[in-house]
């Protein structure tokens, strides 16, 4: 019970996969024009990571580590497929609002992040937990973003009219910038909200500033192509916790990479 | 004619990362110095190229005479994987000089899903060889485009970083800026 608190908290607040290590962007920002359909993806990629993170676990031990990668994305993409043709029956509006994104749940980050990071080294309930967890958080805030974007942009919520006769709704922020600007907004308030919080993070914001100017004097520094690449291999694996290779984010998040960049 | 509209939509119109959300994590990751964005951009360019005509051959000849059309994500996210692979080791041995300077984002694009969106678009939207190539074409050109000039805006914000409030340095302010690029290329909306 202890292991799924845990997993749970860790996924919804402390770790979210939004708001505190900024993963699985491309969905994140193309669904969420309403809250449903932030909802809706939301609740598949929480299916496709309970699976895929049931799957892996039982199998860490026969996947050799020099494939695990490909490996992982097999497994993944079979899930996908699966969820796909699930949302293709039950949801037909869904699956056009959610369109090329269904497929691509496949590269979304936070999948292969949680398989790498943690179902290929845990049992079979604490990754059931993670994925819990982690899924939730996800589309927690994707639900977030949306129902904030659909209130302002279409002034309804789950479709039904929420704001008074007179509000004029800014149709811009349930079309393409919106949903930058959205974010971003959003981000920051969550990130100023943990900074009264706790006075120790208040250097947080501060970090990835930092990190980034660590990494570009090192970067600038050794100048070789190795020695370059093996940089931004170490910064790509302390960004997404430890999907190197599928989250080039690292010097943008907050509570990752700075330390270690730091003494670099 | 009509390749030159469908390069120009893909570019400008529907922007890959603007308008579409593919490719945002190298589109935020990578951009913070002008000349990596550039070396990604190439990077994009051409393994795109080459997963899209793979990936069209693939589902042309394969997965359509065979009715395994459900099979199209698994098979073509295997492509674009052993494609990178492949190239990596090819050009690490005939190349090295050009594995340098974009070696490094070779492995971050198996899971980019500009790559695999695309290889999806071109099947879906029924463009046909070439005009699938074409497509491919715009699209990375867009994405070089979008990341090269999103590059050239944070090298100038990163020089007035004290200014700003610390809740919004960093992440939260690139969105915004990408959010304020994208309400730049709606303006090409009008042209086709």
């Amino acid at each position: 019970m202890n292991v799924l608190l845990e997993r749970l908290r860790a996924g919804i607040l402390k770790d979210n996969p939004i708001f505190a290590q900024a993963i699985g962007m491309c969905p994140t920002l193309a669904v969420t024009s309403s809250a449903g359909n932030g909802f809706g993806m939301g609740a598949a990629v929480l299916a496709v990571l309970l699976c895929s993170n049931a799957a892996i676990s039982l199998l860490r031990r026969a996947i050799p580590n020099t494939v695990r990668i490909p490996a992982y994305i097999v497994i993944i993409a079979g899930f996908v497929t699966v969820a796909q043709f699930c949302i293709e029956a039950w949801a037909p509006e869904l699956n056009r609002a959610l369109g090329i994104f269904i497929p691509l749940i496949v590269v979304n980050c936070v999948i292969l992040g949680r398989a790498e990071a943690y179902a290929s080294k845990k049992g079979l309930y604490a990754s059931l937990c993670d994925a819990l967890g982690m899924g939730l958080g996800f589309g927690l805030a994707l639900t977030l973003l949306g129902a904030v974007r659909e209130i302002l942009g279409a002034g309804t919520l789950f479709g039904r009219v929420v704001v008074p006769s007179g509000f004029q709704p800014a149709l811009m922020l349930a079309m393409a910038p919106g949903a930058f600007i959205a974010l971003g907004v959003l981000l920051a308030l969550v990130r100023s909200l943990r900074m009264r919080k706790t006075p120790k993070a208040k250097g947080a914001a501060e970090q990835p500033a930092a990190g980034r100017a660590g990494q570009e004097n090192s970067a600038d520094a050794t100048g070789k192509g190795t020695d370059r690449s093996s940089a931004a291999r170490a910064t790509a694996a302390d960004g997404c916790g430890a999907c190197a290779l599928a989250c080039p984010l690292a010097g943008l998040v907050p509570n990752a990479s700075a330390g270690k960049e730091g003494k670099a | 004619m009509r390749f030159f509209e469908i390069f120009l939509a893909s570019m400008l119109v529907n922007n890959i990362v603007l308008a579409n959300f593919l490719g945002v994590c190298p589109f935020l990751g990578v951009s913070s110095r002008m000349a990596t964005s550039k070396g990604m951009g190439f990077a994009v360019l051409f393994v795109s190229m080459l997963a899209s005509s793979l990936t069209w051959l693939v589902n042309a000849f394969i997965l359509v005479p065979l009715e395994l059309g459900y099979l199209t994500t698994l098979s073509f996210i295997l492509v674009i994987a052993s494609v990178v692979q492949f190239v990596e080791i090819a050009m690490k041995k005939f190349q090295p000089a050009l594995h340098r300077s974009l070696g490094i984002f070779l492995p971050l694009i198996t899971t980019n899903c500009a790559v695999l969106g695309v290889a999806v678009l071109n099947v879906r939207n029924e463009y046909g060889f070439f005009g699938s190539m074409v497509h491919t074409l715009g699209a990375a050109a867009g994405f070089m485009l979008a990341l090269v000039l999103f590059a050239g805006l944070r090298e100038r914000m990163a020089e007035t970083v004290e200014d700003v409030p610390e809740a919004l340095r960093g992440l939260p302010l690139s969105l915004v800026a990408a959010g304020l690029m994208a309400l730049a290329f709606m303006g090409f909306q009008g042209i086709i």
